[in-house]
This record gives structure tokens, C-alpha cells and sequence, in this order.
């Protein structure tokens, strides 16, 4: 009687596990490798979509979404060292009034304002209204000289600075220049509580010590 | 002579007799048959119409499965609150089509084209009422749905699955609210989701990245707006649909739970052989 025909389960040929139809050097059956083909041709197909779609989605995080441009806010002499004269910019443009924001420009007034080392100062202060708590706008109060938000109470001093309620940091700034006698604003800035400036971030981002680590700007400031 | 006859299909050929009469229509052998009243027949045809839809589909089991299951006693009027967040979704998935054929998501227009669909268009204040007042209602009844099943104890074993997908429906409920609240564009729903979306970039690492993405961009932009639209009216509600799915599956093959003031009935299996 002859002896069954003996099988290695562990073997790396089909044939030599014992499976039926299998040729000779087959490593892979035909059935696995069919699976596998199918399995790999739908992950392609489905990527094919799903990629493109999740960029289409996620594009605006890496790109920078409008020129950088400086915006006229009227003759030097509209500007002061003590008080600020509020100003409306074009911050997004095509949506008409939801576009806007107001800024207060005051005149760099070196007897009052904080110098920080390594930096200098900008000619005009433009302050942003975003309120750095939740991006409500602030008011500027000039009896007390002081921006207050209408919404969880946010008090602001004369620079910007955080007096009180919530906010984590200093209210934004915009870049300032003067040319042939006009004021212009350029592009947002943020500052932590020494009033060094920062790449723009959302309000509610600390700025101060290791906070700011765990608060990264955009990729594409 | 006999005429050929035509090739007539079938729906036009003459039916053969019906049983108990002969083929000229007249009263059988077997008695007189009686004519059909215009109710059995149409019994009959409803009968046969489903009769044709369950014999290719064979779904007639499964809807038993579904509808005519056993309920536990003391089963009351606050085992209704599920069915009633499901009515209350119906209700704004199909007044949100009817708004949907109104409204434009376009910075410049929502506003108006919201005020349009209020004060011109026919029923257009009622529908959009519905829509905004069904959405709020939703809210307080998925909570209701929620308070019954943690106070029954229904989120036990082996229930847990369905209460951790009744949560994810929880949070995407919201987050429709979140995201129909800036549709009409006045002043409110614009500072509500400059806030709201800046809450989201208050998270450490992953904020200012979710807050971007809600925004398309680093401000408010042109289209933020449609973005909101799109979450609110395809992303969300495609996944909610899911979710129901899945959740009414596991409430049918899992079953309802007893009120916890009912307490199991003793039945002394052993000594009711004696």
C-alpha cells in the first residue's frame, strides 16, 4: 500500500501544500492572487477620487488665499499720537460688507508705546477689532482709552494689551507704511503680551512662553 | 372561413374563462359564480401588486423582522421619543429640500435670498419655521431620547454599540446645527460662527488647522458660506442616514428593555414539573 502523498502545510509552494490544480514553482494560487488584484484595483480606483477630493477640501490650509496688498487709509494729517481714528479695510475680498473690518490708526507715539528689542516699531499703529478672545469686534472707548468687546467682556488698554476678562494676548496689528504723504495698511499680525510680533494667528491662540508651540501659524505665513 | 388571429399581446388577448363558468360567460355547472365586487377586486390587485414585488424581492420576512417584533411589558409613552427624533430629522430633511430650491450660499445674496424665501415666496415663511423651529425641537427631543435611555439603564450590555452611535449621532445633530445657524446671514449667524469657529482653533496642535478648514482660509471668506452649505445639506445628513440605519438595525435585532421598575417575573421552572 502505498504511503498518501505527504504535504508541508508551511511550504512555499502551492504544491507542495497539497492544493489542487496547483503548477509546478506556484507560489501564490490564482484565487489569492485574483483577491489581491481586485482588492488593489479598488483601493486605486477609490483614491482616485477620494485623494483629489480630500485636497479639494483641505487646499486652503496650504495656500495663501489673497495677494498681499497695502491699503489706502488717508493723509498722514487724518492721524494722531493720542487717540485712534477708526478706518474700515477690505480684509476678504467679493463678499461686499462681510469682507470689511474696522481698524483703529493711531500715529506711533514713542513716549507711550512699548519698545521691544530686535524690532522696529511700525510709523502708525493699525489695531485690529478681532478681539483675541473669540474674534468678536471690539470697541475703542476714548474716556477710559481702552478697546472693549461687546461679547464675553474682553478690556484692552491703549496699546492693545489684554487688561482684563478673557483674552489670551494683545489685540492684532496690520503692518503700516507711508507713501507720498498716505497712511497704508498691509497684511495682519498677532503679538504675545511683550508685544513681540508674531505670523498672524486665529484669536484664542496663546503667544506667551511654551503656549506657542501648540499654537502653529500657517503653513503659508 | 376562420380568420388567422392577430399576434395581439398578451395584455390585449381575451382571458380565459374564470372558473365556474363556461367560455361564453354564462353561469357554469358548478353553480352560479358570483361577480366580483369593485372592493375584492381591488383587495385583489393591491394583493397580487405585492404579491409581485415580495416573490422577486422576498423583503416580506425582513419587514416582519422589523415591524411585528415582541415588546417587553411596560413598554410607554417614552419609548416613543426615538421615533420622535426620527420624524422630527424627516421633517427637516424634507423642508430643507423646498428651502434648498430657494436659497443661494453666496456671501452677497443668503441674506436676501433668506428674506425673499420669508416674506415672498408662497408658504415660504411656514416652511422655513418649520425648518427652524424642527431644528431646535430635534435638539430637545435626541436629549429626551438620551435622558430615557440613561435613566431605563438601556445603554447596558449588549446595547452599548447602539448608545456610542446614538452619541456620534448626538454630535452630528449639533454640528448641523452649528452649520445651519450661519446659513440665513444676518448679523447674529455671522458673529456666532466667527465665534464658533474660532472655539474650534482654541484646540492645542489641531485648532488653527480646523479652524482653516471651516473657514477656507485664514478669514471669513467668499466661500465659507457655501462650505457650511455643503456640510449642512450633503456631508452631514448622508452620515446621519447611515448612522440611522445602523442604530434602528440594532434596536430591532437587540430589542427594547424593560422599564427598571419592572421586575423580572419569577418563574420557578423546577418545581412547576411537580
Amino acid at each position: 500500500m502505498a504511503d498518501p502523498p505527504k504535504f508541508d502545510k508551511k511550504s512555499r509552494y502551492t504544491e507542495g501544500r497539497g492544493i489542487a490544480g496547483a503548477f509546478e514553482g506556484e507560489t501564490v494560487t490564482r484565487r489569492r492572487l485574483m483577491e489581491g488584484g481586485v482588492q488593489v484595483a479598488g483601493a486605486v480606483a477609490v483614491a482616485a477620487f477620494a485623494l483629489p477630493g480630500l485636497g479639494f477640501a483641505l487646499g486652503p490650509l496650504f495656500e495663501k488665499t489673497y495677494p498681499e496688498t497695502w491699503q489706502n487709509v488717508g493723509p498722514e494729517d487724518d492721524f494722531n499720537e493720542d487717540t485712534y481714528v477708526p478706518r474700515v479695510i477690505n480684509i476678504a475680498p467679493d463678499i461686499g460688507d462681510s469682507g470689511k473690518t474696522t481698524i483703529y490708526v493711531r500715529r506711533y507715539n514713542p513716549r507711550r508705546d512699548k519698545k521691544v528689542e530686535g524690532q522696529d516699531p511700525e510709523p502708525y499703529v493699525a489695531i485690529s477689532t478681532r478681539c483675541a478672545h473669540l474674534g468678536c469686534p471690539v470697541r475703542y472707548i476714548q474716556a477710559s482709552q481702552k478697546f472693549v468687546c461687546p461679547c464675553h467682556g474682553g478690556i484692552y488698554g491703549f496699546e492693545g494689551q489684554v487688561e482684563g476678562g478673557p483674552p489670551v494676548r494683545p489685540l492684532d496689528r496690520f503692518y503700516a507704511r507711508v507713501t507720498s504723504g498716505a497712511v497704508e495698511i498691509g497684511d495682519r499680525f498677532s503679538l504675545n503680551s511683550e508685544l513681540k510680533r508674531f505670523a498672524p494667528r486665529d484669536p484664542s491662540n496663546h503667544l506667551d512662553g511654551l503656549w506657542q508651540y501648540l499654537y502653529p501659524s500657517r503653513p503659508t505665513t | 372561413m376562420k380568420l388567422p388571429t392577430p399576434p395581439l399581446p398578451k395584455a390585449f388577448r381575451p382571458s380565459p374563462p374564470r372558473p365556474g363558468r363556461d367560455r361564453d360567460g354564462a353561469n357554469g355547472k358548478n353553480g352560479p359564480a358570483t361577480k366580483p365586487t369593485t372592493k375584492e377586486q381591488a383587495v385583489e390587485g393591491a394583493a397580487s401588486a405585492i404579491g409581485w414585488l415580495d416573490e422577486r424581492s422576498g423583503v416580506s420576512p425582513w419587514l416582519r423582522w422589523l415591524l411585528y417584533r415582541k415588546v417587553p411589558k411596560g413598554t410607554n409613552w417614552f419609548y416613543t421619543l426615538g421615533s420622535a427624533t426620527l420624524f422630527a430629522f424627516l421633517s427637516q430633511a424634507v423642508t430643507g429640500v423646498f428651502l434648498a430650491m430657494y436659497y443661494e450660499p453666496d456671501a452677497t445674496r443668503a441674506y436676501e435670498s433668506a428674506a425673499r424665501i420669508s416674506n415672498d415666496v408662497f408658504l415660504g415663511e411656514f416652511v422655513r419655521g418649520m425648518h427652524k423651529w424642527g431644528a431646535t425641537v430635534m435638539i430637545i427631543l435626541i436629549f429626551l431620547h438620551m435622558g430615557r435611555t440613561f435613566f431605563f439603564g438601556a445603554y447596558k450590555y449588549p446595547r452599548e454599540l447602539n448608545w456610542v452611535i446614538g452619541v456620534v449621532l448626538l454630535v452630528l445633530t449639533l454640528a448641523m446645527g452649528l452649520t445651519g445657524y450661519l446659513l440665513p446671514f444676518d448679523q447674529r449667524s455671522f458673529w456666532a460662527t466667527v465665534v464658533a469657529v474660532n472655539i474650534n482653533a482654541s484646540g492645542p496642535i489641531v485648532g488653527p488647522y480646523l479652524a482653516d478648514f471651516l473657514r477656507a482660509g485664514a478669514e471669513f471668506g467668499p466661500t465659507t458660506i457655501s462650505r457650511f452649505y455643503a456640510l449642512h445639506m450633503l456631508a452631514i445628513p448622508g452620515l446621519i442616514v447611515a448612522l440611522i440605519f445602523a442604530h434602528l438595525y440594532l434596536v430591532t435585532k437587540l430589542g427594547t428593555t424593560a422599564p427598571p421598575w419592572l421586575k423580572a417575573e419569577k418563574k420557578d421552572l423546577l418545581t412547576e414539573e411537580v
